[in-house]
């Protein structure tokens, strides 16, 4: 067993865990945080993306231990105070989720292409979103919502998304 | 937290007592999404329960062997371990999984063990399940369960399967023929044959497809022993058959279950199924009363989640040298896989009426044999028979246009059944009831600039392009709304094709619709809502649907084959409608009218000629609780239900085209454009319409470009995994433009059609035929599926060293 010290969407824990625990199943089993699903075993299809230090992983391809130290947001951690992003938002207007399953990944993966790149034409954000499978959509209005969450960012003069919190020393 | 603060399309502000009119037809943002956005869900694997054990099953590493031994000892003894059993040890009170669609009455029906016992028949089968206090644990200790397996030859080609002496996948059966299932209309397809000019034939082969839900499955049994009662919770399409069927299966009584399909992540037909997993883990709560769960990784459900497609089609035409069909002749070898699951049989037999799709003609001959194979079992995906019935017509009615010199929608015009003709019985039998193929088509031309397109792709082969351009037209039709009971019955399936829907008026107002069908994606609860609201007069927002549990929505068949809204939402609404009567007879009375005399709109009873003697619908519900003053005899309450079973199928059309540019000298494929038009009936919400026919698309865009479920030769699953399957990710496929007509469906009181399946049925023909539409001056008639850039490339270089004429050309 191994001690770790991570922040999960704000919140400190502290734990012991096998080394070879996943993050996902950390954060699902032992957190209880289960708004991260797990779609695949070979980090193929991106539903368990996640922030890990304000960069976006997989956390299915992640070990518990790795994030020790570190700050992890998942799509529990996003909306606040009851207002969602501009991408939760536009992922509602422009009915870019059916089954949902998808959803938490396609949204963290979202939030880090804007991060890197605020202006995304359609093909960038196809680009982007390659190791994030969705079934339901076509893709066709999560492109949509990406594009208008930028615009909207944009427009409020923000970054599409907050930048990363500041990691624990 | 919730969407309300949105302002979206079409969206008003709620407001109390504020009454609804038309929202049938508003782009509704759905309250489905509140939920999903923010991950406050209830996926089948987040339900956690105390005292919870997790289940791991070891499975099958070869596609056909006898089990000589089993032995879980060694497994009891690992960490975390609590129990462990083999097919044996759960024999007793664990039934074979039910197949309920006997497609002949001498079919072949082999036992399928949820645990195998003799022998194994596909890798992937599983023999022994290990039970745990962690997913770890018991992953880790599937190491230490031992099987002495004597291999036995893999059946994995259809042709040899059905050969004398073939190796038998069910030895005890004697044959690897599951069924034979003939259908014969009209003339004689050797006399039509005589008469022709024209006669083609093509072999067409439909690859194995893995539906790929995102959400793998996932089943939790939590037992109360004290009355031998179980919840099931399980990531299902179909908690009521479940019900049934589990409780058959394990001899569990059918009122001490509860079935439980909480937020479901898609389905296509994948989750249409009883699967073995769902009875062991209910025999093994039993066994131990305890609490259990399941989750598949999506590795082991490539293997053990049923399969898609799988077929092999003959197709012959005879047609005359104008291009007008006589006769259509299809022989299919269609791959059951290793068992018969909850609907396999049937598939084909759901294509068999579709082939003609919407052409008339003097005859045709249909016959399927259900072959046994060592595969994982094949069953319902995103369309189930109708796609690769279409497929199959949509490819060689461009063979016919172009041995005729046709355009192939010219080609397709002149067979067409006319839009003054409906309703018109097809001549596999079924009665089309609406439609209009000239006016989809010809806007969905105009989108495309088909036209132009074709003299681009004139200019271009002119000039020596070695990026061909194709283009690909499909014109279909299906039958959605499954389905009609006694047509259930003419078909052998033993269940009925209603659905049930009830609705409770709260005292204050507020109203619960309780639905049958149980959505996994569709967006029931936001058009149901739409639905009730608009025949009830009250606020969107006052309306909840209920689903998913057998509990509470004790009635219904769930949901499939794009039924959903055609019935399920028709039985919503001839619900409401009762609700309305109910509160009309409470109205009358408190306003000392006659109920003739009342005009009901926007939830207002008001007395004609009397506009200020009036109560709405809510005041009326509160005067029912209450029960102070209402009619003699009249029961306090304004709840109704209603059982729907539909009177015919309903059938969606469309045109869908497709431009494509090939790269002869790589044989890359990339989607230029892709319009479609589709005819979906009455819409209830455009939005998720859309949205339906995207994914649709997708999934059938996938089939002909990148989809397929590769064996080798001792038939191990190559593409099992992720990786090695290609679901295309949005890098992959193409921006769509998409329109509809709109015919109203006569035969249901919403006039819809059924949208679900659409856009996987008539995407798949349209892509291929645009790929050989390029390649067709080159000498090439066919790309096998997918149309991968290796597959492109051969048949290039095939055609170029066996060219003569450019006109056949081996495939």
């Amino acid at each position: 067993m191994t001690h770790i010290s991570v922040t999960v969407d704000g919140t400190a824990y502290e734990d012991e865990v096998e080394p070879r625990l996943l993050l996902v199943h950390y954060l699902r089993d032992r957190l209880g945080l289960t708004g991260t699903p797990v779609g695949c075993d070979t980090s193929s299809c991106g539903a368990c993306t996640v922030e890990l230090d304000g960069t976006s992983v997989k956390s299915c391809n992640v070990l518990a231990v790795q994030a020790d130290g570190g700050a992890v947001t998942t799509v529990q951690g996003l909306a606040r105070d009851g207002a969602w992003t501009p991408l939760q938002r536009a992922f509602h207007e422009r009915h870019a989720l059916q089954c949902g399953y998808c959803t938490p990944g396609m949204l963290m993966a979202a939030r880090d292409l804007l991060r890197e790149n605020p202006r995304p034409d359609a093909a960038e954000v196809r680009r982007a979103l390659e190791g994030n499978l969705c079934r339901c959509t076509g893709y066709q209005n999560i492109v949509a919502a990406v594009l208008d969450a930028a615009e909207a960012e944009r427009a409020a003069g923000a970054p599409a998304a907050a930048p990363a919190r500041e990691v624990p020393a | 937290m919730t969407g309300q603060t949105v302002a979206g399309a079409g969206q008003t502000a709620a407001g109390a007592g504020r009454t609804a009119a038309g929202e049938v037809g508003r782009a509704r943002l759905r309250k489905e999404d509140a939920r999903l956005l923010t991950g406050q869900t209830n996926w089948t694997d987040n339900i956690a329960v105390t005292g919870l054990l997790h289940l791991a099953f070891l499975r099958s590493p070869m596609a056909h062997a006898r089990i000589t031994r089993v032995d879980v000892s060694a497994a009891l003894e690992r960490p975390g371990v609590v129990a462990a059993f083999t097919g044996r040890d759960l024999a007793d009170g664990l039934g074979s999984l039910p197949c309920a669609w006997p497609v002949t009455e001498d079919m072949v029906l082999p036992a399928h063990p949820p645990l195998a016992l003799e022998e194994v028949r596909h890798a992937g089968d599983p023999v022994a399940v290990v039970v745990a206090r962690d997913r770890y644990a018991a992953a880790d200790a599937l190491e230490a369960v031992e099987v002495d397996y004597e291999p036995l030859p893999p059946v994995l080609d259809l042709e040899e399967a059905l050969a004398e002496d073939a190796p038998l996948v069910h030895s005890d059966k004697g044959t690897n023929r599951a069924y034979d299932w003939p259908l014969r209309a009209g003339e004689d397809f050797a006399a039509v044959r005589e008469r022709a000019d024209v006669v083609l034939s093509r072999r067409y082969r439909q690859q194995r497809l893995i539906p790929n839900a995102m959400e793998p499955r996932a089943v939790v049994v939590t037992p109360l022993a004290a009355t031998g009662e179980y919840t099931v919770y399980s990531a299902t399409q179909i908690p009521h058959i479940l019900r049934i069927m589990l409780s058959v299966v394990t001899g569990v009584p059918e009122h001490k279950l509860r079935v439980v399909a909480p937020d479901v992540g898609g389905g296509f037909g994948s989750k249409l199924q009883v699967y073995g997993e769902e009875a062991v883990a209910l025999a093994v709560a039993r066994r131990l009363g305890r609490p259990v769960k399941w989750t598949e990784s999506r590795s082991e459900g490539y293997l053990a989640t049923h399969h898609g497609r799988g077929m092999i089609q003959d197709v012959e035409i005879a047609a005359t040298r104008e291009g007008r069909l006589l006769g259509l002749r299809v022989r299919l070898l269609a791959d059951m896989g290793a068992y018969l699951m909850l609907v396999t049989p049937g598939i084909p037999i759901l294509g068999a009426f579709m082939y003609p799709a919407i052409y008339k003609m003097d005859s045709y001959a249909f016959d399927c044999t259900g072959v046994f194979t060592t595969r994982t079992p094949t069953d319902a995906y995103r369309g189930a028979g109708r796609p690769e019935a279409t497929y199959a017509i949509e490819r060689i009615m461009d063979e016919l246009a172009a041995a005729t010199g046709l355009d192939p929608v010219e080609v397709r015009r002149r067979n067409w059944i006319r839009h003054e003709e409906f309703p018109y019985t097809s001549i596999a039998g079924l009665t089309y009831d609406s439609g209009d193929y000239e006016a989809a088509t010809a806007k969905a031309l105009a989108l495309f600039g088909y036209d132009g397109l074709r003299a681009e792709q004139r200019e271009r082969r002119e000039r020596g392009d070695t990026v061909r351009l194709g283009i690909g037209v499909s014109t279909y039709t299906e039958m959605c709304g499954l389905a009609p009971s006694r047509v259930l019955r003419d078909l052998r399936y033993s269940a009925g094709g209603w659905e049930a829907a009830s609705i409770r008026v709260l005292p204050t107002g507020k109203v619960e619709v309780v639905t049958g069908t149980s959505p996994h994606g569709q967006g029931h609860v936001t058009c149901w809502s739409q639905i009730a609201a608009d025949v009830l007069g009250v606020p969107f927002e006052d309306v909840e649907v209920v689903h998913g549990d057998t509990l509470v929505a004790p009635q219904g068949m769930d949901t499939y084959g794009s039924r959903s809204l055609v019935v399920g939402g028709s039985a919503v609404h001839r619900a409401a409608e009762k609700v309305v009567a109910r509160a009309r007879r409470v109205a009358a009375h408190l306003l000392e009218a006659s109920e003739d005399d009342l005009e009901f709109s926007g939830g207002v009873f008001a007395v004609k000629g009397s506009p200020e003697a009036r109560r709405t619908i809510q005041e009326v519900a509160f005067a029912t609780f209450t029960s102070h003053d209402v009619p003699e005899g009249m029961e306090p309450t304004l709840n109704a239900g209603h059982v729907l079973d539909p009177e015919n199928f309903s059938y969606p059309h469309g045109t869908h085209l497709c431009a494509v540019e090939v790269d002869t000298e790589t044989g890359r494929t990339r989607i230029r454009s892709y319009v479609c038009v589709d005819d979906v009936g009455r819409v209830i919400n455009p939005m998720i319409v859309e949205g339906q026919v995207h994914g649709g698309l997708a999934q059938g865009i996938a089939q002909a470009l990148y989809e397929e479920a590769v064996y080798d030769t001792e038939g191990n699953l190559l593409s099992g995994t992720m990786a090695d399957y290609l679901v295309p990710s949005a890098a992959d496929l193409p921006e769509f433009v998409t329109a509809r007509t709109e015919t109203p469906a006569p035969s249901n009181p919403l006039g819809a059609k059924g949208v679900g399946e659409a856009g996987t049925i008539a995407s798949t023909p349209a892509v291929v035929n645009a790929v050989v539409d390029a390649l067709r001056p080159l000498g090439v008639h066919d790309v096998p599926m997918p149309c991968t850039p290796e597959r492109v490339w051969e048949a290039v270089r095939a055609a170029r060293e066996t060219r003569t004429d450019g006109e056949e050309a081996p495939a």
